[in-house]
C-alpha cells in the first residue's frame, strides 16, 4: 500500500497533494495519508469523502494520524 | 426628468421603501440596490455596472450588507435609473424603520460546511417581507449556513445559524474515531467500546460528524435554524440570545412575522428603539411565551436577554 506523507503541509495544499497522489492509482486502490494533528486531520478526511473516495480507518501514530482510504472513481 | 415648465418631476412611489440615500454633494445621492443573500447573477451585474457607467460616479460600493450601492446619483435621474436597472430585474433597497434585506452567506449549495438553504430562506424573507414598516427602528435578518456563523446572525435583530442534531447507528460504526477528531467541542468521545458517546450537552449543532463519518453512521435526526433574537451594533452594540432551536426553513417567514408583531405592540409609545433593548425592557419570557403559541416544538424554555457588549471601558 502507497503511504502519501502529508505532515508539514498545510491546508489546502495537503488536500490538493491528496487529490494528485489520488490521481496516480486506480480505482479499488488502498492508500495511506499521513496527516498532522489540528485542521489538516479534521478538513482532509472530511474532504476527501466529499470527493466520493471510501475512508476506511484513522489511527493516531505518535504526533501524527495515518488515514487509509480506498480510491473510489477514476 | 424635466416636465414642459421645465420643473423636475419625480415618480415618489420609487422612494417608498428609502434606499435612496442623501450624499454631501448638491443633488446627489446614493441608490442601494436589494440584493438579498448577496447573490447576484452575472446578467444583473452587467446591467448596474451599464447603470453606474451612466448615472453614477466613477465607482460603485459594496456595501457591507452585501448590496452594491450606485454612488452620485443626480436625484432628477431616480426614474430613468429604476427604469434602466428594470423594474422586476434589480429592485432598489430600503432604509428607515422598516424590514431590510436580508443577508446571507452562501448556504449549503457550494459551500461543504453549508447545512441549510440559506439563499433559499433570504429569498423568501426577502420577497415577503422587505419593507415592511416597523413603526419604531430598523430590522435586519440574517442567515449563516453553520455555527461558523460568518455572518454574523447574532448581531441581527433575527438571526437564524443553519443545525444538524446528529444521531448514531452503532451498528453502521466502523470505530474510526474521526467524528471524535472532528468534534472541536468535545461532544464525542470515544468509549471502552471503541464506539463513539454523544455529550448533548456540548454540542452546537456543526454537524461535523456527519460530514466527516465515512459510513453515514451519524446521520442528520433534525435540521432546521438556531434563532436568536435581539442583536444590534452601532453605538451601543447587543448579541442577540437563543429563542429557538431547529426552526424548520419552511417557519422562518411566520417566526418573524410573529416577532414582528411582538416587537410592533411592546414597543409602541417608546419610540426610536430597537427590538434587543425592548426584550431587556420587558423580559425574555415575554416574547418566549408569544413565540410558544405558534412554535412550540422549536422555542425553548428559557433564555437570556440580549447581551450588552462593554465596547467604551477604558476610555
Amino acid at each position: 500500500m502507497q503511504t502519501v506523507d502529508l505532515r508539514g503541509v498545510a491546508c489546502p495544499t495537503n488536500f490538493v497533494k491528496a487529490k494528485l497522489a489520488l490521481e496516480m492509482l486506480d480505482e479499488g486502490d488502498t492508500v495511506e495519508f499521513l496527516l498532522d494533528d489540528g485542521e489538516p486531520v479534521k478538513n482532509v478526511p472530511r474532504s476527501l469523502k466529499g470527493e466520493g473516495h471510501k475512508l476506511l480507518g484513522l489511527k493516531q501514530v505518535d504526533d501524527h494520524y495515518v488515514l487509509t482510504l480506498e480510491k473510489v472513481g477514476e | 426628468m424635466a416636465n414642459d415648465t421645465g420643473k423636475t418631476t419625480i415618480d415618489l412611489g420609487n422612494l417608498k421603501a428609502g434606499g435612496f440615500i442623501k450624499e454631501r454633494g448638491k443633488d446627489l445621492f446614493t441608490v442601494r440596490l436589494r440584493v438579498p443573500g448577496g447573490r447576484m447573477t452575472v446578467p444583473r451585474l452587467k446591467k448596474i455596472a451599464d447603470v453606474a457607467e451612466k448615472f453614477g460616479g466613477e465607482f460603485v460600493h459594496l456595501s457591507v450588507r452585501q448590496s452594491i450601492e450606485l454612488i452620485n446619483i443626480n436625484f432628477k435621474d431616480f426614474d430613468a435609473v429604476v427604469a434602466e436597472l428594470g423594474e422586476g430585474e434589480q429592485k432598489v433597497a430600503s432604509c428607515g424603520a422598516r424590514v431590510r434585506v436580508p443577508t446571507a452567506c452562501g448556504g449549503c449549495e457550494y459551500n461543504p460546511n453549508g447545512l441549510v438553504d440559506t439563499q433559499r430562506s433570504a429569498l423568501e424573507v426577502d420577497e415577503k417581507l422587505f419593507g415592511t414598516p416597523t413603526g419604531h427602528h430598523k430590522f435586519k435578518v440574517g442567515f449563516a449556513g453553520c455555527p461558523f456563523d460568518c455572518p454574523k446572525s447574532a448581531t441581527n435583530d433575527v438571526g437564524f445559524q443553519g443545525a444538524i442534531w446528529p444521531e448514531l447507528n452503532k451498528d453502521e460504526c466502523i470505530s474510526c474515531g474521526l467524528c471524535a477528531k472532528s468534534c472541536a467541542e468535545g461532544a464525542i468521545t470515544l468509549g471502552a467500546d471503541g464506539k463513539p458517546e454523544f455529550h448533548p450537552d456540548a454540542c452546537i449543532y456543526c454537524g461535523d460528524c456527519v460530514k466527516v463519518c465515512p459510513t453515514e453512521a451519524w446521520k442528520a435526526a433534525k435540521k432546521g435554524y438556531t434563532v436568536r433574537i435581539g442583536g444590534k451594533w452601532g453605538r451601543h452594540p447587543l448579541v442577540g440570545t437563543l429563542f429557538a432551536t431547529f426552526l424548520p426553513e419552511d417557519r422562518v417567514v411566520d417566526f418573524i412575522t410573529e416577532v414582528l408583531a411582538w416587537y410592533k405592540e411592546k414597543a409602541d409609545g417608546a419610540g426610536r428603539i430597537r427590538i434587543g433593548d425592548i426584550i431587556i425592557k420587558e423580559g425574555t419570557e415575554s416574547l418566549l411565551d408569544r413565540l410558544r403559541a405558534g412554535f412550540p416544538d422549536f422555542v425553548v424554555a428559557e433564555t437570556i436577554p440580549p447581551q450588552a457588549i462593554a465596547t467604551q471601558v477604558g476610555k
